[in-house]
């Protein structure tokens, strides 16, 4: 009896996975600490608009996708706090991304199939040339965020002692926003553009229920995105049913579960009782 | 060698002088506390001595060497407090993030920062705080943890901006205590500003009175006078002693409490 691993695009589907969700969950900790969320969605759909841009101009998505969404990102990080504080602001610009995606792809009609994998994630059809770029840029993120993860969690936490104290909040916000925009790139490839969410923000949220420690908080955000990225693979070959719908449901599952184990454990403490 | 000193210094924001030819020189070991009217400069005054703000004209020495950002002498409680408000994380993690948190690298601390930080949370009596998730503290527990911060490094000069915002009283009081029991066994400077003097009275070695870009410094009976305070507020004010508290009122209305409705 053939197993699932028997076949090349299963093995690349759970490398690939894997990948991402280390390096979504471990950002993603960070993106939820910032309050950031908001804006890491909207640099997916900015990422939407590079990938559409991409293959009209003949080039390849992934590529368009990477360079528009990281030039958005560097972008907000220098806007600083007067668009990182303005929900209207990433907002519109979340929405003319995503028109202009729009426009790209009605005068680029050749593959349907091309939209509905960006919107919603591919992770069965990743090629071995996929695979290595999404793994080198999985390593320079996560290298470049360890470089940086002191000074990004004093000035997230204490913006304004951590300035005093020498460190550039601007400079910060960039990089991160620069290692949010790659992250949320190599999110798109299995989840898509629309459900970039359940593996940046889901995780993040889900760690910092369960546990208020950092570096544990950490570590947690990363296993969950993984486990949960990995058993989607899983169920989505056991059922035949889209492998976005089952990592989105056990990340909004696992949300919903920490949050309620949670208020039953506040109501169950002598703090509470009568 | 004084801890803050300023020559000459003016700063404006567009047209609205916050700082104006200011000179004035606080000796160290002193508990200061800073007042005036909202916008009267407070904030801006601690912002330019940590070297976030340069003057537009003048000198601003700290600890006998000029402001600059990075000062290792300086600790500072600042006003926002937005960040803490929702964070799932706990007292400790949130102290700890301000250890040599300049440095790149993991935030991960060795033997010698932790006890740096254990001892700042003893200090402020945080210790039962260090393990609870700070988003679910109230507002004097996190002023707290917040003071706990700024004496990571041991500063030889405390920055506290606003650190008695939204408390009640008696979280006010205990947060003058603290500040104050800290000033007088470390022997360190501490310029601690607020809306109104009253919390303050016990505590205060002399006061620092700003208004229309103007600074009064002194004991509190040579500064909060009509005479000074009707120069600074730019109108008549009077001065009403009662019972061991000091009101300031223009016209009858007391300033002090106005502007703290004012700000809330």
């Amino acid at each position: 009896m053939a197993t699932m691993l028997d076949y090349d695009f299963m093995r690349h589907a759970f490398i690939a996975a894997g990948v991402v969700a280390l390096l979504a969950g471990t950002v993603g900790y960070f993106l939820v600490m910032r309050g950031q969320t908001f804006a890491g969605h909207a640099l997916s759909h900015v990422g939407f608009t590079g990938a559409t841009g991409a293959a009209l101009l003949g080039l390849t998505p992934l590529g368009g996708m990477i360079c528009v969404a990281l030039l958005g990102g560097v972008a907000m990080g220098l806007m600083g706090d007067r668009l990182q504080n303005s929900d209207v602001a990433i907002g519109s610009v979340l929405a003319l991304a995503l028109g202009l995606g729009m426009l790209f792809l009605h005068f680029f009609t050749s593959y349907a199939t091309q939209v509905t994998a960006l919107l919603f994630g591919n992770v069965l059809g990743v090629g071995t040339g996929t695979l290595w770029v999404l793994a080198a840029m999985g390593v320079v993120c996560l290298v470049l965020l360890t470089f940086i993860a002191r000074p990004l969690t004093f000035a997230s936490l204490q913006p304004e002692l951590a300035e005093a104290k020498g460190v550039s909040p601007r400079l910060i916000s960039v990089l991160f926003l620069g290692i949010v925009a790659l992250a949320t790139a190599e999110c798109i490839q299995i989840v898509g553009v629309l459900l970039v969410f359940t593996l940046m923000v889901g995780p993040g949220a889900t760690a910092q229920r369960i546990t208020n420690r950092l570096g544990c908080g950490v570590a947690l955000s990363a296993g969950l995105a993984l486990a949960e990225a990995w058993l989607g693979v899983a169920l989505a070959y056991r059922t035949d049913w889209p492998t976005s719908f089952w990592i989105s449901a056990l990340s909004v599952g696992t949300y919903a579960a920490a949050v309620l184990a949670k208020e039953c454990s506040e109501l169950n403490s002598p703090h509470f009782t009568i | 060698m004084s801890a803050l000193s300023l020559s000459r210094v003016s700063i404006a924001f567009g047209r609205r002088a916050a700082l104006s030819d200011v000179s004035l020189d606080i000796e160290p070991g002193q508990f200061i506390g800073v007042l005036g009217p909202n916008g009267a400069g407070k904030s801006t005054l601690m912002r330019a001595a940590l070297g976030l703000i340069r003057p537009d004209r003048g000198t601003i020495r700290v600890l006998g060497r000029p402001a600059t950002r990075g000062n290792a002498g300086v600790g500072y409680v600042p006003q926002t407090r937005s960040a803490t408000a929702g964070l799932r994380l706990r007292g400790w993690s949130f102290v700890a993030s301000a250890s040599h948190g300049h440095r790149w690298g993991l935030p991960i601390l060795g033997p010698v920062a932790r006890q740096e930080v254990q001892w700042a949370l003893d200090t402020v009596g945080a210790n039962a705080l260090a393990q609870r998730t700070v988003g679910e503290l109230s507002g004097g527990e996190r002023q707290r943890l917040l003071i706990a911060q700024a004496l990571l490094g041991r500063p030889r000069l405390l920055l506290l901006d606003e650190p008695l915002i939204s408390l009640d009283p008696h979280h006010q009081r205990s947060v003058v205590d603290l500040v104050k029991r800290i000033q007088r066994e470390s022997g360190i400077t501490v310029l601690f500003s607020a809306h109104e003097l009253n919390p303050l009275l016990g505590a205060v070695d002399q006061v620092l009175y700003l208004g229309r870009g103007q600074a009064a410094l002194g004991r509190v009976e040579d500064v909060i006078t009509g005479s000074v305070l009707s120069r600074l507020y730019g109108s008549r004010i009077d001065v009403v002693r009662l019972d061991g508290r000091i009101f300031v009122m223009s016209a009858n209305v007391d300033v002090e409490r106005q502007a703290h409705g004012h700000d809330a």
